[in-house]
């Protein structure tokens, strides 16, 4: 199974799908309509402003949009000035941080983000994985990468999805998430991720 | 530069025009050259217009009433999968059949008038606009799609806000293919049964030799069609350009 499809399941999204096992969360109820996903794709509908998408929830549930707090969210990942624009006039760090600040608008307590940086240049992606482990704080965020320094970065644990089933690592350190790169005990975490990659492949 | 993109082929295709006149020694009650025909759409203009008139009207309310059943049927075969296996085979029968040979049962059914001509243009292009647009509309970026679902949106909220605006630029497409075919349209439905519109003024003029009036009024209707082709292309790039926030860009 991918782990798009992983993802979608967790959302609620099952058409076409037989899932074997079952999805809990913590306090027993269901996870769906409790999620928001965050995609490689960043999402953003091209004929909206920014703002317009990142209150596009609001849209979507037929809610009157929450123009303050999109403002809020908007100047929290950076993007006043270009709240007015349309996607289209954005780079690629840009509409990420747009996507986010979307995300952030959803207000669910269950994150899911799928590849979202695996598009961006090396630079980009580290500030962009800073704001979101930052922004993301006190949620419960379930993060899809094919990145070990990201995932080295950014775990609190580290599940591989193998042939053979699931490993767990536990990242080494007792830094604060995001932790530094070139942190040794993140290197060395980095280091025996792309290992493990290694051996499983 | 436009000018001369525009005015070197037209003059190419006159000069042609005249040569094989000149080459083959036409009388001009078989093929008028030029000058003749420019004389014949000068003397006519009033006739011509007049005539002109029926046909354009006929020609916009086809586009217009195309479109707008085009954007429901092609809605409605996105919203049932079902309805959609079952109907898309009648719309390709639609297309399937001549619609030349319809002409004279819509006359029949609709009448001398407006009615027939414009039931023609618009069985004409009903197939292309609904074709583009369904196509278009069952090819929603499927990441948008599950976005919105997981944002808690319904199915026709979904259709409305994302798959419709998505699908607009294969509206467009659709709509420019309809500006070329709906002229035809009218113009068969005239030829069938009419006593308006330029249809009719060609068969007229071709009834009583005037072969140099027939030639004009041929010229009118390019024109014509070329005219809203333009119009509407310059209508769908808009529209393309504000779905993909290239303009308006605050």
């Amino acid at each position: 199974m991918g782990k798009s499809t992983l993802l979608h399941c967790l959302a609620g999204l099952t058409d076409g799908l037989t899932l074997d096992g079952r999805i809990e969360a913590g306090d027993g109820r269901p996870l769906a309509g409790r999620v928001a996903l965050m995609a490689q794709s960043d999402g953003l509908l091209p004929w909206l402003t920014v703002a317009q998408n990142v209150t596009l929830g609001a849209r979507m549930r037929r809610e009157a949009p929450d123009r303050d707090r999109a403002r809020t969210l908007l100047a929290r990942v950076g993007l006043t000035d270009l709240a007015g624009r349309k996607p289209h006039a954005l780079s690629g760090g840009q509409r990420q941080r747009a996507a986010l600040a979307r995300t952030l608008y959803e207000d669910r307590p269950v994150v899911l983000l799928d590849e979202p940086f695996s598009a961006l240049d090396v630079a980009t992606r580290a500030r962009m994985q800073d704001l979101a482990a930052v922004e993301l704080g006190g949620r419960t965020v379930l993060h899809v990468t094919h990145d070990p320094a990201e995932a080295a970065r950014l775990g609190e644990r580290i599940l591989i999805l193998t042939a053979g089933g699931i490993e767990t690592i536990d990242p080494e350190g007792a830094a604060p998430i995001p932790r530094v790169p070139d942190d040794p005990d993140t290197l060395s975490t980095t280091g025996r991720l792309t290992r493990l990659l290694l051996e499983v492949a | 530069m436009n000018l001369l993109r525009i005015g070197l082929p037209l003059l190419i295709g006159l000069a042609l025009w005249q040569g094989i006149i000149l080459a083959l020694d036409m009388p001009s009650f078989i093929l008028p050259g030029p000058l003749r025909v420019a004389e014949a759409l000068w003397d006519n203009r009033a006739l011509l217009v007049e005539h002109a008139r029926i046909t354009i009207s006929e020609v916009l309310l086809g586009l217009l009433l195309g479109a707008v059943l085009g954007w429901i049927s092609a809605t409605l075969l996105a919203l049932s999968p079902v309805a959609a296996r079952a109907l898309r085979p009648l719309l390709v029968f639609s297309q399937a059949i001549p619609v030349f040979a319809l002409a004279p049962i819509f006359t029949l059914w609709f009448g001398y008038g407006l009615g027939s001509k414009i039931a023609m243009a618009l069985l004409i292009i009903y197939f292309p606009v609904t074709s583009a647009f369904y196509d278009a509309l069952i090819k929603t970026p499927p990441a948008w799609v599950s976005q919105a679902r997981i944002m808690g949106a319904g199915r026709t909220r979904i259709l409305w806000c994302v798959r419709m605006p998505a699908a607009l630029p294969g509206l467009m497409s659709g709509l420019r293919l309809a500006a070329v075919y709906a002229p035809i349209g009218a113009i068969i439905g005239e030829w069938v049964g009419a006593s308006r519109g330029l249809g009719y003024l060609m068969l007229l003029a071709n009834g009583r030799a005037k072969i140099d009036l027939m030639f004009a009024a041929v010229l009118v209707v390019a024109l014509l069609t070329i005219l809203l082709h333009r119009a509407v292309d310059a209508l769908a790039h808009q529209v393309e350009m504000r779905q993909q926030g290239m303009k308006g860009n605050g």
